[in-house]
């Protein structure tokens, strides 16, 4: 409903999604309802997080945006033009591991120009510069089974940020990470955000992480994913988690997450039984 | 008190210097040694049940008797032809010669047979997935043909090809390609969502994503895949030599089955084990060289 409406629409916003939603293997048997009637709009630099329950089609919302997905409902828009297919303004960084492992770092970081055909200089200019941002300048010869799994995201964001994004979609980038790994990427995520400008969206079932990172927290409900409640969070950075602010918002978060997580669970038991 | 505990952990070491072989070398030995084991574990078997009188030399000659002279044995690695009419019987290579040529050819039809069959069925495979229509119109054949034992193309490979070299590579090649082109298929589909997700969002086209995205992402599968079939190509060149195709082990196995010659059929056979042994190797090595970002795997069951 109203996808022709705003059409027209003349906001400056990064991202706005309009009556969003997707159906898998749609008209078939196996057809199941992952989004419905998302809308949202992102500002250009804002940091984002979208917070749901595992399988609550929250990632499904990052490939629409993406544009690795076709949504089945609604509109999407990035900085004004409507999201028709994948582009370079707009870089996905995976939760798993996702670096060429026949390229070098430095040849990874570089992949999204050389598929433009930028000569090697040029490649190697940006992608000493990208590593540099993420800390990783010196490891531009190594090959990734080389890395750890932080210092692989590391370089993953640094591919990212190598094609310059005004937006950067984040899937559950630091899940596969230990804690101590992980609450170190995120301060470094932060000095990463600043220096850029993109808007970053950035997914995750951690509260934690919500809260350390978010402007505003979207959180989702359990499938179909539709938004629950959008949180502002005013806290300055950097955060310290056990402040009076931080808990009073993990305990809202948890609040506002607890009944999706047991409609989700007991979906998944109906499910099994 | 810490550099005490560091102190403690030392564990004295023997003075006796380095230790003369890396442990590479080492594991590398070990492994040899256990190969020596294994195989005269075997011959020491078949030797005993000789000894007590159960295996028949004459049927079954045990490895002291058929590779107890070889120069007897490469007598019949006859690639003159010096059973033409005017042709001198001692003109022509030493029997030694003779085996070295009759190796050749054999391994030569194994490795031409291989490399083209790699090259036809990667690429087949690839324009399967690339080109919808390419599929609809190809990939049924191919499924319905896999299934065709190699020896029933035997006629076939003389009917187009006579005999010689080229009937011997076609088969090697037909045993090999069905099964590596449906292979290249499940290689493809099995390549990371997340390896060429990440392509798309970088702009590449359907094109780039194949070139520089599946091809790299499905070669060490496929080299798996080819040393696999290396053995079924040793195995179909002997039977494509059998038919005749001037000289190879092949042929020399079938003279000795029609000259009943059970010691021959032995050495054969020990020259073919040694032979699919090392072109094996070979392959590896090659394959170390080509896949080098693939970690050295174990394989997961070791150490159960």
């Amino acid at each position: 409903m109203g996808s022709e409406t705003y059409a027209d629409w003349s906001s400056q916003d990064a991202v706005v999604c309009r009556g969003v939603g997707k159906t898998w293997a749609e008209g078939t048997a196996r057809a199941h309802e992952a989004l419905r009637g998302i809308d949202l709009d992102i500002a250009p630099g804002e940091f984002v997080v979208l917070l749901g329950p595992s399988g609550c089609g929250k990632s499904t919302l990052l490939y629409l945006i993406a544009g690795l997905e076709r949504q089945t409902e609604g509109r999407i828009w990035a900085f004004r033009d409507p999201v028709e297919g994948p582009s370079p303004d707009r870089s996905l960084i995976f939760q798993e591991t996702s670096l060429f492992p026949w390229l070098t770092v430095w040849q990874n970081v570089s992949f999204g120009l050389s598929i433009r055909g930028a000569p090697e200089a040029e490649r190697r200019a940006v992608a000493r510069e990208a590593l540099a941002r993420v800390g990783l300048a010196e490891a531009m010869e190594k090959r990734p089974d080389e890395l750890s799994g932080g210092m692989r995201q590391r370089v993953a964001v640094a591919r990212a940020l190598a094609m310059r994004p005004k937006v950067l979609l984040m899937d559950e980038p630091f899940a596969a990470l230990d804690v101590q790994t992980r609450a170190k990427m995120q301060d470094f995520l932060l000095d990463v955000w600043r220096d850029s400008g993109a808007s970053v969206l950035f997914v995750t079932h951690h509260i934690d992480e919500a809260v350390a990172l978010a402007d505003r927290v979207v959180v989702f409900t359990a499938r179909p994913g539709r938004i629950k409640s959008i949180i502002p969070v005013n806290l300055p950075r950097p955060r310290d988690p056990f402040s009076p602010e931080g808990e009073a918002l993990r305990r809202l978060l948890t609040a506002e997450l607890q009944g999706e997580v047991d409609r989700a669970f007991a979906e998944q038991e109906a499910l099994a039984g | 008190m810490h550099s005490n505990l560091a102190s403690a952990a030392v564990v004295p070491r023997p003075l006796a210097g380095r230790p003369v072989l890396s442990p590479g070398m080492k594991r590398a030995l070990a492994r040899f040694g256990w190969a020596v084991v294994s195989v005269g574990l075997f011959t020491g078997l078949w030797e005993l049940l000789w000894a007590i009188g159960w295996a028949d030399p004459k049927l079954l000659p045990p490895p002291h008797v058929f590779l107890g002279n070889i120069p007897d044995q490469a007598r019949f690695f006859n690639t003159a032809t010096r059973w033409q009419i005017g042709v001198n019987p001692a003109d022509g290579p030493s029997p030694y010669e003779a085996v070295l040529i009759t190796i050749g050819a054999t391994a030569m039809r194994v490795f031409v047979g291989l490399l083209i069959a790699a090259v036809l069925s990667i690429a087949t495979g690839v324009l399967i997935r690339y080109f919808g229509l390419f599929e609809k119109l190809v990939l049924p054949t191919i499924t319905l043909l896999s299934p065709v034992s190699p020896i029933a193309w035997l006629p076939v490979a003389i009917f187009i090809f006579g005999i010689g070299n080229a009937p011997a590579i076609f088969m090697v090649v037909v045993a090999l390609f069905f099964h590596m082109v449906l292979s290249t298929i499940s290689q493809i589909d099995n390549v990371s969502r997340a390896f060429i997700n990440v392509a798309r969002t970088m702009g590449a086209t359907k094109r780039q994503i194949y070139a520089r995205v599946i091809i790299p992402a499905i070669l060490p599968q496929l080299l798996i895949v080819l040393r696999l079939n290396l053995f079924g190509a040793w195995m179909v060149v002997l039977v494509a030599e059998s038919t005749g195709v001037g000289f190879g082990l092949g042929q020399v196995i079938m003279m000795a089955r029609n000259t009943f010659n059970p010691s021959l059929v032995f050495f054969t056979i020990a020259l073919i084990g040694l032979l699919g042994f090392l072109s094996d190797w070979l392959l590896r090595l090659v394959q170390r060289r080509v896949l080098y970002w693939v970690p050295e795997t174990a394989g997961v069951l070791r150490g159960l």
